[in-house]
């Protein structure tokens, strides 16, 4: 990791007008991120040889291994070299596209990944839809009648999502609506008469492309409690944000001149101060990328989501050294990659924060 | 707290915090609820009508006491091998309290002192350090304990060390950018001339001016505290049965939840009202102390 | 990614799903079901039923793969070797007894060491929509499903990354097995090293399942050995479909089955990894049969007015493994004291809510030579505390190790090791309860030198005796499986005796003089064997429960 600073070097590209300070930034964040990454693939590879107990024994359960099976399996997997070679291996697997293959099920993990990303790629997008939908306005709504009795409600609604223990608030919605009521499956992504080909992996979308009658319906049923649990604090803190951004922006000069030229409040709020506010709003929803996935873990546990946070945690459970590595690995690869997107698009809206 | 030096009237500071502190209805109510659960955890023996392992095998997954069947001796019912649910809950309240103040204890002074040498010393060090933080922020900080905490062994302490180790990064980077904005400031200039030496600069003159944001800070890293230390009691990786830990609770009411929805409920109603009540005097905390930083 | 079903083809469900929805022409041919989906409510799984019937299984997780050979889990040969595959010999349905399956018959030579397998003439492969076989089944196939799994030079012994072959290895079959030879297309000789009685019970075993070498040799010219264990082909009675990873397996009836197409036109593997879930989705209908509910929730399902609940005692047993080896516990007085101490019933009764009965010989009541007639040491703390005493025994301090995971026979060792300790601090004996990570705790209660006595459990393999009593309690496991570290002469030679003789008359007896060893030296506390409980639909008949644990539906129908 010392060799980070290194990587600073002078950019390709010197020309100072035009697109080149944009290419020079997008350069020098990619450029941090190697040594980040690298980084990050030390620490999943060695997190995992850590864990005690070997994953051989787990292989065997009850039933005890001779020593010299033990050793023979430990040679076959490859456990038995010296750690430096191992990392060196995978690393060079990496480059080349190979996280390894599950040790239980014998798959490639990447199979795996893009198999199962998807399912929570869909869950965590219709959570920050439902946030973004519900938590924007309410923000809105508690600025503009701040003090009042919606604003508290508003905010206090907020404060207990965002204290809200997920996992828990999961099982009740479950033991009230799929127990009590019946309105709700329990869990899974689809009810099972329907079936048809993966294609998008999206099953909202899926289910429209089979054209089978009631599929899509029965997707969106499938997909409602577990998108309430996942979108609870994503909501809790968009609301906060965005009511603390618009009393910002009410108490600008130009909103207000814009009020005392009898401007209609619906279009002050609406046009002028919302869309200033909205800046750090977006930053925020942004942030929230690892928040869903940590709050994905849970969900998905929940509610048997067959997405990529149930799959982790089974792995760890299940000691499969080479999933929990190329799972850590792809994870925290796609999380540096979108917040470098946000901070590129940061960086194409304000200027300034480039240098 | 030595604030002596830069803050001109000492007497008033305190008195100014509790104006503005309870000028906020929410965070006087947190504090109350807050101070009750302090009590209750800390009088646990004296206020818990049960010893919390006690086991009563007459008494297995009896109701809650306003529940058809239930006793007014078990207050919330009991779980499956007949301890009183109550009592555990008022125990497992020494845990998530514990379990928050070492988790703070240690994210900030370990997150306070990186973030300090980062910020202070700037450069390779700086580069260095902020590199290492990237690193843990690139995973999901729940994903990250929980790994971390399958490698150190599934245990309470080993959660508290996970959970603190994830939070560190939040306050370095804090300490970071208050640092970077005090170190060019005239005060700190004017005492650097006056020749004091780095170490005294470092804590004694930027350090006090910093505190605002991470005492606001670490009152949400104590909720989050202990909201992951659930979470992981919750998979099966924090605190380990029997201990009253409330997400351990709640994981081993799982296969109850179409049975004893009581043994479900509360543990899960636990957690949230005293997370509710720090994020409250969080949120007061926040309000009193912004109008300072502000004014500096 | 490799699990998409073709869209065109053979695929019966498919191509009835897309008649319904998109092609008109089919539409027309089949008006009149039309008009009946249109009756009943369009999106009910009844409307499934009307065109084909659907049996929908709700399973505990996911297959690790679907080539039984290379795995170990329930789950796994539920799904691959009891839908797709046959073996040579299998287990009579609901029982352990060993009945002709791919073998019309065998013969056994006198010395105990060659078995002469006779095959079931006229056997078809199942035809997909990835292979269409050929031929039928003959020695070929079988020698290649025995030789893939233990010769290192067959080009499939490590055709997927860390194929390890577990069960064929810890059967112990690579050192009884001498050699497979071809006597003619019919029949198959397998040569052993040395007498082995339980060898047929181990050749009912899932992982012994007979592949097609056809297909083996067309994946291996297309370079894609891989397939093997995503796109199984075998002889069983359903052909497989599709897997949705995580969610679901779908398999059809295979029409040429050589025991007769199944009643039910297509199987459903619905995975649902939370017991809760799936006692929930049993309820709503969306499941005909579920595995493993939680023990709280069967009286609910019991008492549910469309559900049938069936229970089998299960082949499994769990126990406290004293360390025989260490003082005081290598006294007889001073291990019997201890069991008389613990109240086995309070354990059945807050861990399994009943589901299980308290356990008084290692084997399970289910297996043959069961010994009824040993008498259980009786809950006696009064009597366990002046035992202790007279043992020259006091404030005996010990650690009880409990595992960490769930186990058929044991669903929370947690609680049961909390539930001793509160018995065992009535007769003075303080005790501090331990555990580790499960692989950390395999390990280290394997250790000679263990300090403690360790809860665990074992759950039978092939239904046969000696793969509890030499397993589990014979000298050359001290140090592996033998966790108590009890290594008993007499014990010892009857159970060796026993597995050398092939007469089952003459086994029963010396097993169940076994146990009687057993139950005076008392290396155990044995627990409880557990009940296994099988939740179904009213709708679902000939469902037979497998002592064994495998979930086959092989015969099972539902009723419209």
């Amino acid at each position: 990791m010392t060799g980070g600073s290194k990587t600073f070097g002078p950019p390709v590209f010197q020309r100072k007008k035009g697109l080149a300070p944009m290419l020079r930034f997008i350069f020098g964040r990619l450029a941090v991120l190697i040594p980040t990454f690298l980084g990050v693939s030390l620490i999943a590879f060695s997190f995992i040889r850590l864990l005690p107990g070997d994953p051989v024994m787990l292989m065997s359960g009850e039933r005890v291994m001779s020593p010299e099976r033990h050793t023979e399996l430990m040679n076959q997997l490859g456990l038995d070299r010296p750690m430096y070679v191992q990392y060196f291996d995978y690393l060079g697997g990496l480059l080349t596209g190979d996280f390894g293959s599950s040790i239980v099920t014998k798959r490639p993990v990447l199979d795996d990944f893009v198999n199962l990303f998807p399912a929570t790629l869909e869950l965590s997008l219709c959570a920050i839809i439902l946030a973004v939908a519900l938590g924007i306005p309410a923000g809105v709504l508690a600025a503009v009648k701040r003090g009042t009795w919606l604003d508290q409600t508003i905010m206090g609604s907020a404060l207990v999502g965002y204290s809200m223990p997920i996992f828990w608030w999961g099982l009740l919605l479950i033991i009230f609506f799929s127990g009590y009521l019946g309105w709700t499956p329990v869990s899974g992504r689809i009810s099972l008469m329907y079936f048809f080909p993966q294609v998008t992996g999206f099953m909202l979308i899926d289910s429209l492309i089979s054209g089978q009658a009631g599929a899509f319906k029965s997707a969106l049923t499938y997909l409602i409690l577990p998108t309430i649990v996942l979108a609870t604090i994503p909501l809790a803190v968009i609301a906060r944000q965005t009511r603390s951004a618009m009393l910002e922006v009410l108490g600008e000069d130009y909103v207000r001149t814009a009020r005392a030229k009898g401007m209609s409040p619906f279009r002050v709020i609406g046009v002028h101060a919302l869309r200033n506010a909205l800046i750090p709003v977006i930053t925020t929803i942004g942030l929230q990328v690892g928040v869903l996935l940590a709050g994905a873990i849970l969900t998905e546990t929940i509610f048997s989501w067959p997405g990529i946070g149930k799959w982790m945690v089974d792995s760890v459970f299940k000691r499969d050294y080479a999933v929990v590595q190329g799972g850590l690995m792809l994870i925290a690869g796609m999380i540096m990659l979108v917040n470098l997107l946000v901070d590129v698009l940061y960086g194409l809206v304000n200027p300034r924060i480039r240098h | 707290m030595t604030v002596v030096e830069t803050t001109k009237n000492p007497p008033t500071g305190i008195a100014e915090f509790w104006f503005y502190f309870s000028r906020n209805k929410g965070a006087v109510i947190g504090l109350a609820v807050f101070l009750i659960i302090l009590f209750m955890a800390v009088f646990a023996p004296f206020v818990a009508p049960h010893d919390p392992s006690i086991q009563n095998r007459e008494m297995l997954l009896l109701p809650p006491v306003l529940s058809e069947g239930g006793q007014a001796s078990y207050l919330l019912g009991t779980d499956a091998v007949g301890r009183d649910i109550f009592s555990r809950l008022i125990y497992g309240a020494r845990f998530s309290l514990f379990i928050g103040v070492i988790v703070v204890t240690l994210s900030v002074i370990s997150g306070v002192l990186v973030g300090l040498v980062a910020g202070y010393f700037r450069g390779k060090v700086d580069t260095v350090i902020m590199r290492v933080m990237d690193i843990i922020l690139a995973f999901p900080s729940l994903l990250l304990a929980l790994v971390l905490v399958a490698v150190l062994g599934p245990g309470l302490v080993n959660a508290m060390i996970a959970i603190s180790l994830v939070n560190l990064p939040h306050f370095v980077r804090l300490t970071r950018a208050a640092v970077m904005t005090e170190r060019a400031k005239d005060y700190v200039i004017a005492s650097k001339v006056a020749g004091a030496g780095t170490l005294r600069l470092m804590f004694l003159t930027i350090l006090p001016n910093c505190l605002a944001p991470l005492i606001v800070q670490a009152t949400l890293a104590f909720s989050a505290a202990i909201l992951d230390a659930a979470a992981l009691g919750f998979l099966g990786m924090g605190a380990q049965p029997p201990t009253p830990e409330w997400g351990t609770m709640l994981a081993e009411a799982r296969e109850f939840i179409q049975r004893a929805w009581w043994v479900v409920t509360f543990p899960g109603l636990a957690i949230l009202i005293t997370v509710l009540a720090i994020n409250l005097m969080g949120d007061g905390l926040r309000d009193a102390l912004d109008p300072k930083l502000k004014r500096s | 990614m490799s699990f998409h079903p073709a869209l065109t083809g053979r695929n019966v469900v498919q191509r009835q799903k897309n008649t319904r929805t998109k092609n008109k022409a089919g539409k027309l041919t089949m008006k009149k079901l039309t008009t009946l989906i249109a009756a009943t409510a369009l999106a009910s799984l009844m409307a499934t039923a009307a065109w084909s019937k659907t049996f929908v299984y709700c399973s505990e997780a996911s297959p690790e793969g679907f080539d039984p050979g290379l795995y170990t889990g329930g789950q796994t040969f539920d799904a691959a070797a009891h839908t797709v595959y046959n073996r040579l010999v299998e287990f009579k349905r609901g029982t352990t007894e060993i009945e002709p399956a791919l073998a019309e018959s065998w013969e056994i030579s006198a010395d105990g060491k060659e078995y002469t397998f006779k095959l079931r003439p006229g056997v078809k492969f199942q035809t997909t929509d990835y292979f269409t076989p050929t031929r039928e089944l003959n020695a070929d196939d079988v020698i290649f499903s025995f030789e893939r799994q233990y010769k290192a030079d067959n080009p499939w012994n490590k055709y997927v990354p860390g194929a390890s072959w577990e069960y064929f290895s810890g059967m112990g079959l690579p050192d009884v097995l001498d050699k497979i030879e071809k006597i003619d297309d019919l029949t198959v000789k397998i040569t052993l090293k040395r007498p082995e009685a339980p060898l047929l019970a181990n050749l009912g075993m899932p992982f012994i399942s007979i592949v097609s070498k056809e297909y083996a040799d067309k994946l291996q010219a297309d370079g894609k050995m891989e397939l093997m264990n995503q796109q199984p082909l075998g002889t069983g009675p359903f052909t497989f479909v599709a897997y949705q990873p995580d969610a679901a397996i779908r398999y059809k009836a295979n029409p040429d089955y050589w025991g007769g197409k199944q009643a039910i036109d297509d199987l459903v593997f619905a995975i649902t990894t939370d017991a809760a879930v799936r006692a929930q989705k049993l309820k709503a209908g969306e499941c005909h049969l579920m595995s493993y509910p939680n023990a709280a929730d069967v009286a609910e399902l019991k008492a549910d007015p469309n559900l049938q609940v069936s229970e089998q005692a299960g082949l499994n047993v769990a126990y406290l493994a004293y360390n025989t080896t260490i003082a005081p516990f290598d006294k007889v007085e001073v291990r019997k004291a201890l069991n008389m101490a613990i109240n086995r019933q309070a354990i059945v009764d807050a861990v399994f809510q009943g589901a299980a009965t308290v356990a008084k010989n290692p084997i399970p009541p289910t297996m043959w030579s069961y010994n009824d007639a040993v008498v259980d040491d009786k809950f006696d703390p009064e009597a366990a505390k002046k035992m202790l005493a007279d043992a020259g025994v006091s404030d005996l301090k010990m650690k009880i190790w409990a595992m960490p995971v769930a186990r058929p026979y044991m669903l929370n060792a947690r609680r049961a090791a909390e539930l001793m300790q509160a018995d065992l601090a009535k007769i003075g004996v303080t005790v501090e309860i331990v555990s580790y990570e499960w692989a950390e705790y395999l390990k280290l209660s394997s250790a000679k030198d263990r300090d403690g006595a360790a809860i665990l459990g074992w759950t039978g393999d092939n239904g046969d005796p000696d793969n509890f009593l030499d397993t589990l309690l014979g000298c050359d496991a001290v140090g592996g499986n033998n966790r108590a570290q009890w290594c008993n002469q007499e014990f010892d030679e009857l159970v060796t005796k026993a597995k050398e003789t092939s007469d089952i008359a003459e086994r029963t007896k010396l097993y169940e003089q076994a146990q009687v060893v057993f139950k005076r030296e008392a290396p155990w506390n044995t627990l409880d064997h557990s009940l296994a409980v099988v939740p179904m639909s009213k709708k679902v008949s000939g469902f037979v429960q497998s002592p064994l644990g495998d979930f086959v539906f092989e015969g099972v129908d539902i009723a419209e």
